[in-house]
């Protein structure tokens, strides 16, 4: 289990990104974290890969406190995280990201299962670099599937659905429903997203850096919609 | 074979005990052996020291090798050596230099290559240099590079220097003629007081013709590079070059490329960046599990091809 414990954030720049936020996220369940735009979830998820360390609060992983631990011994204790902006870089390809991600080499086989499930084909991405040549959209699902083929036990998604067509769309729900119901991953992903709004097991709604709702989505769902009559989007996607 | 002779052709070639095919070995200042081809003819210079190569047309998909290895202190080598490619060629040339210094004083190799290109013909020029030994003396490469590209031919250069070089001046320059082209990806790693130096110029003579000039260079610990470029676009031709460096620690970097247009149809392009590596890359990859050291070498080795 992965439990955030009263966890408050401030930048210099910034003053409470979060306050006394304390949330948990559990094997074989999916946690969405939901709210409008500049609440903080983003921070939330980078407290939780070590690249901010929040100001107070403590960040307990089975039973071990990780506040302070940096980002690589996070990662290598099974904290996985999938940004929210992809980062580029020059020289490095598809398939040598995916190997560092895997810990070595990764076979063509497993490479291509992992693409597919984000509607890449490996033949046609493998030898692709990082670069500014690809587009927001295949950034983005690369992102997810080197996230994926880390094998972490505690993953986060940032945003997920961003560049993802509908018809990949699919495939990813069922890549995490996948992760989550036979792997006993524990799942955090931040999403503004109905369907996967649709396949939680609980719903955090995060406004101003507090939480302001945390349940089930049999909870939690059907309030979405009533307090957030105002910002929802009539194409029926977005609910922020 | 020296023993050091046999560690820099590993470094610089893919050599595995011997070279099939044409190559010709230069070992401090003199070709210790060579070896013609069907297509390919090696013709020693009487008039300065160097060799002639004489690629035939019917050359296709061959490798040629010319790798020169200094391996003591005290050495100053300065060798000639000429390419002249038919037409309809196609080859990879192997060149590269290691320079081995033991003692107080320095070596130097200093390699003028000329290449022509006739119609048609394609050549990849691979090249790598390297610094080794423990003697304070400098290791000193200087390579000057022409290439005259015939109608049609293509010269695609690699060039890699990844360190213990303590002085280049490398001095590339190239004529293109109708529907030419030239690649070039040039990637130089300094790292201590190492300084190195490189200059390009490239005319576009001919009608079509196109260059793309990729050059990373990292610069770590107080070590110089300077980079100048020169891209002459004299009728309707495309010029690309980018030039993209990375600054470690003390390093320094000086770049000033130039595109001079003389037609309204010259399409000259260049972009240029110089920076310390970017702390999300790191931290993306430091994600993935790798320690900050790891993560910086796997971003430079990208970076630079190697
Ligand atoms: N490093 C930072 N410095 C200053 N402000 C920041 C920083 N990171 C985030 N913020 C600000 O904090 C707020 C929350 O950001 P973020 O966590 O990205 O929100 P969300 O992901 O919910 O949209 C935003 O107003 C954002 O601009
Ligand atoms: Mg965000």
């Amino acid at each position: 289990m992965l439990k955030l414990e009263n966890i408050t954030l401030n930048l210099p720049e910034k003053d409470n990104l979060l306050r006394d936020v304390s949330l948990s996220i559990n094997p074989g369940k999916l946690t969405v974290i939901t709210g409008p735009n500049g609440g903080g979830k983003t921070s939330l998820a980078k407290i939780i890969a070590g690249l901010y360390v929040p100001t107070s609060g403590r960040i307990i992983l089975d039973d071990e406190d990780i506040t302070q631990m940096s980002i690589t011994d996070r990662a290598q204790k099974g904290i996985a995280y999938a940004f929210q902006q992809p980062v580029s870089f020059k020289g490095i390809n598809v398939r040598t990201l995916m190997g560092i991600a895997a810990g070595g080499e990764m076979s063509e086989m497993r490479m291509c299962r992992i693409l597919e499930k984000v509607g890449l084909c490996a033949r046609d991405y493998m030898d692709r670099e990082m670069d500014s040549h690809l587009s927001g959209g295949e950034m983005k699902r690369i992102e997810i599937a080197t996230v994926l083929a880390r094998g972490a036990k505690y993953i986060v998604f940032d945003e997920p659905e961003a560049g993802i067509d509908l018809w990949s769309f699919t495939s990813l729900i069922q890549a995490f429903e996948s992760l989550k119901d036979y792997e006993e991953v524990a799942l955090l992903i931040i999403s503004h997203q109905e369907r996967i709004l649709n396949i939680a097991d609980e719903i955090v709604v995060i406004r101003d850096g507090n939480i302001t709702q945390n349940g089930t989505r049999e909870e939690v769902f059907p309030t979405l919609m009533k307090n957030n009559s105002d910002n929802y989007c009539p194409k029926g996607k977005e609910m922020f | 074979m020296d023993k050091i002779t046999e560690e820099i052709l590993h470094e610089i070639t893919d050599w595995d005990g011997v070279f099939s095919g044409a190559y010709s070995l230069r070992e401090n200042g003199e070709c210790i052996s060579f070896q013609n081809s069907d297509h390919i003819r090696i013709v020693k210079k009487d008039d300065k020291p160097g060799i002639d190569i004489y690629i035939s047309g019917k050359a296709q998909n061959e490798t040629v090798y010319i790798p020169a290895c200094v391996t003591k202190s005290d050495v100053h080598d300065l060798v000639y050596n000429d390419f002249h490619v038919q037409s309809g060629a196609n080859v990879t040339i192997v060149a590269g230099c290691g320079v081995h210094t033991d003692a107080e004083e320095g070596s130097n190799h200093n390699g003028i290559h000329r290449f022509f290109l006739e119609s048609g013909s394609h050549v990849v020029y691979k090249e790598k240099h390297i610094g080794i030994g423990e003697g304070g003396g400098k290791r000193v490469i200087d390579p000057v590079t022409y290439a005259e590209i015939g109608d049609g031919a293509l010269l695609e250069m690699e060039t890699l220097q990844l360190g213990g070089v303590d002085e280049t001046t490398r001095d590339t320059s190239a004529i293109l003629k109708n529907n030419a082209g030239l690649i070039i990806h040039e990637s130089i790693m300094t790292d201590n007081e190492e300084t190195a130096v490189t200059k390009f110029s490239v005319d576009m003579e001919g009608e079509d013709s196109n260059v793309d000039l990729i050059s990373r260079s990292v610069a770590k610990g107080n070590s110089y590079q300077e980079y100048s470029s020169a891209i002459n676009g004299k009728c309707r031709c495309k010029g690309h070059s980018e030039c993209d460096a990375i600054l470690v620690g003390n390093g320094r970097v000086n770049a000033s490329p130039a595109l001079n247009a003389s037609s309204t149809d010259a399409n000259l392009i260049h972009e240029a960046a110089i920076g310390k590596i970017a702390g999300e890359q790191i931290i993306k990859l430091m994600t993935l599990g790798l320690s900050e050291e790891e993560a910086e070498e796997r971003i430079i080795a990208g970076f630079l091809g190697a």
